[in-house]
């Protein structure tokens, strides 16, 4: 399958008139003294899929990291600039991370369902912030992000053995029917298929593709083939710079800067 | 064709023209290394074979007891001769019971009560602790006055080292401790079956006494109870909150850097320190009572501190990192990710190393010489607030007794010490299993 048709694939779904769901405005962010990342400035389209892609420490995890401030955990990080969810500055010290991080959840790079039960895996985010008014509510929760990640087939007879005994892929899923459990707005996933085998990459690639109707989803990745099927807007990191952004095909067939050209082609990367 | 023109040939080509990889010395330096580790788990486990039999081989004696059970007369002319007990109750306290006993055992033997070289020898025979014994009897039930009972007495300690078989019986008779005229009553008595050899409860049960029969760990026992109790209410939270709070909430500079390096000190600081320091803050500057098993345990608190911490820092560590990011990622508080994913993945650890803390602290003396838990306690305390011993204080001060049946003790007494270091290791490694596996 050649880059371009992959591309097209993914129709990109026009809301032309809606405001972006996240702008990053001259973001940067340094870990103690050095930078690792330089005036990025990004919008992030609401119901879309956007794929961040570069080489190995371009940068890309850090922007990634910097929407639901995951980067605070980070000792010495500090990032400038301005990020806004929709009209909030997220970095503003009225807004609590408790609950940024719950209208912004994030699928991580490998696998880490917590060593309890499926049920409790699910269960855990909606508890903690409250959402569900009773066990029954709560069942229904679980119950309908375990459908939505694609895994409830497989899980529905053993919800209440550990999530650490599924497979790979299904550990994903499950990671990210966790995330989807709280409702958030936006979906983060950092390089959530590398860890996984080809099998299970397409099957979460289809899911991405079926959650983006109800989240708006940033991903991070070192597969093109995997940003040209899913996403519809495609940024390009080099060196902690923000090269190159644009609709999807237009990055993969007509790049308009040399970098850019030089590593979807395989010069560097 | 040579060699050298064609090394890929020679590889392939038969078994002697193979490469020489160094295989044979490497086998035997792995076979060497080996063999280094089995001579020194059988050294380690030879020597901890040796331990145990010495000790068991000298204190299992400990625990049965040489008893004379004979007819007992509660003559009413020895113990209340003025018949004057309903009046005044004291008299049945302070009857002359040892008397009694004597008598008892006199006419058990067939030895007149008149001879009065006979009746010194008879005085050493049965225990002195005879006295309470019969008096306990009596005072629970006066009625008895005036009748006839078989009642089991203890033997003297010498008497039981001699029918524990402890005492060499060709040496000449004044130069032992059992005369021949006490060798002949044991046989005597052992063929009219008076003689029994029950299990020893006295020695879990007495408190001090300078007589070896008499002599028991119950206050010890009790001490020690206490004080780990104390060490576990107190060390255990104290040491979970600091770890959790200098592991998971601190920032990392300077002042936690100094704060790290000083419990690191502190758990090399030798413990009679800690005695000193208890004595100066708890009993000179607080006023705490002496000897109380509350200083001790808050001494060996101090001392258990800085294992807890450090066991239960590395526990804390040792959670990965992505379980964390996981808590957080979905918005979880940082003490949500705390309370509710890395300390349970941790507990295993920090009860490991709870209890190998506590298990050191039994066994510590030196900070229980100092404030003043060495000491001659008769009675088991009710709290913590009253005079105790501890197992290993009381080892130590049986171990300087001069009697033949207070080296069995000691030995006992170790025994019962290991028992429950024993029991404390179990219980760590089934608590291990019982959270890993809710995991």
């Amino acid at each position: 399958m050649s880059l371009e048709s992959a591309a097209t694939l993914a129709a990109p779904v026009s809301r032309p008139n809606a405001p972006p769901k996240m702008t990053g405005e001259n973001v940067g962010v340094f870990y103690g003294a050095k930078q690792a990342l330089f005036d990025v400035n990004l919008k992030i389209e609401q119901f879309n899929v956007t794929s961040l892609i570069g080489p190995s420490g371009c940068g890309k995890s850090t922007f990634l990291r910097s929407l639901n401030r995951m980067n605070d955990t980070i000792d010495g990080c500090r990032v400038t600039g301005k990020i806004n969810l929709d009209e909030d500055d997220i970095y503003d010290p009225s807004i609590d991370v408790v609950e940024l991080r719950a209208r912004v959840g994030m699928v991580f790079q490998k696998p880490n369902p917590f060593p309890k039960s499926i049920y409790e895996n699910v269960a855990y985010g909606p508890k903690i912030h409250g959402i569900a008014r009773n066990k029954a509510d709560l069942d229904e929760i679980v119950h309908s992000s375990l459908r939505r990640a694609g895994l409830w087939n497989e899980v529905k007879d053993r919800l209440q053995e550990p999530g650490t005994g599924l497979s790979g892929g299904q550990q994903q899923r499950l990671c990210i029917a966790r995330a989807i459990a709280t409702k958030p707005e936006v979906l983060l996933m950092d390089e959530p298929c590398s860890a996984l085998d080809p099998i299970a990459t397409a099957v979460i690639e289809e899911l991405i593709d079926e959650l983006r109707e109800n989240f708006t989803i940033v991903i991070v990745t070192h597969s093109m083939q995997q940003a040209a099927r899913v996403s519809q807007k495609t940024a390009f990191f080099h060196l902690g710079k923000l090269i190159e952004e644009g609709k999807t095909e237009d990055i993969f067939t007509n790049p308009k800067n040399k970098q850019t050209q030089d590593y979807i082609t395989g010069r560097i990367g | 064709m040579t060699d050298a023109a064609l090394p890929h040939a020679t590889v392939t080509t038969g078994a002697s023209t193979r490469r020489d990889f160094g295989l044979k010395r490497r086998h035997a330096a792995e076979f060497r290394f080996r063999l280094y580790g089995i001579v020194a788990i059988i050294i380690g486990l030879g020597f901890l074979a040796i331990l145990l039999v010495s000790i068991v081989g000298k204190g299992y004696t400990a625990f049965v007891q040489t008893a004379i059970t004979v007819p007992v007369e509660f003559s009413a002319s020895i113990i209340d001769k003025d018949n004057e007990r309903a009046t005044n109750p004291r008299v049945l306290v302070s009857a002359n019971y040892p008397i009694i006993a004597r008598n008892a055992v006199a006419k058990a033997l067939g030895v007149s009560t008149d001879d009065k070289a006979a009746m010194r020898e008879i005085a050493k025979f049965v225990s002195d602790g005879s006295r309470s014994m019969l008096r306990d009897i009596v005072v629970a039930d006066p009625s008895v006055i005036g009748t006839t009972r078989n009642v089991t007495l203890l033997a003297a300690a010498d008497i039981d080292s001699a029918n524990k078989g402890q005492i060499d019986l060709t040496v000449p008779q004044d130069k032992r401790k059992v005369s021949d005229l006490q060798v002949g009553w044991l046989e005597q008595l052992k063929q009219e079956g008076a003689i029994s050899t029950p299990f020893n409860w006295g020695l879990i049960t007495f408190g001090a006494s300078s007589r070896p029969e008499t002599a028991g760990l119950g206050v010890a026992l009790v001490g020690s109870l206490y004080m780990m109790a104390i060490v576990l209410l107190c060390a255990l939270p104290i040491g979970v909150a600091a770890s959790i709070y200098l592991e998971e909430f601190a920032k990392k500079n300077r002042f936690t850097d100094f704060i790290e390096v000083n419990i690191n000190n502190l758990a090399a600081v030798p413990s009679i320190v800690f005695g000193l320091l208890g004595l100066a803050v708890f009993i000179n500057f607080f006023g705490m009572p002496r000897s109380a098993p509350i200083v001790g345990g808050l001494v060996l608190t101090l001392m258990t501190l800085p294992t807890i911490i450090i066991a239960t820092r590395a526990a804390l560590r040792s959670v990965p990192p992505s379980i964390r990011s996981a808590a957080l990622g979905i918005g979880a508080s940082k003490m949500q990710m705390v309370f509710d994913h890395v300390l349970p993945l941790a507990t295993p650890g920090i009860l490991t190393g709870t209890i190998i803390g506590l298990a050191r602290a039994l066994g510590e003396t030196a900070p229980l010489l100092l404030i003043g838990m060495v000491a001659f306690v008769a009675d088991r305390p009710t709290t913590p607030l009253d005079p105790a011993t501890a197992l290993p204080v009381q080892i130590y001060m049986w171990a300087n007794e001069a009697e033949r049946a207070f080296v069995e003790r000691t030995s006992g007494a170790i025994i019962v010490l290991l028992l429950f270091l024993a029991l404390m290791n179990l219980a760590a490694i089934l608590l291990r299993r019982r959270f890993e596996r809710r995991w």
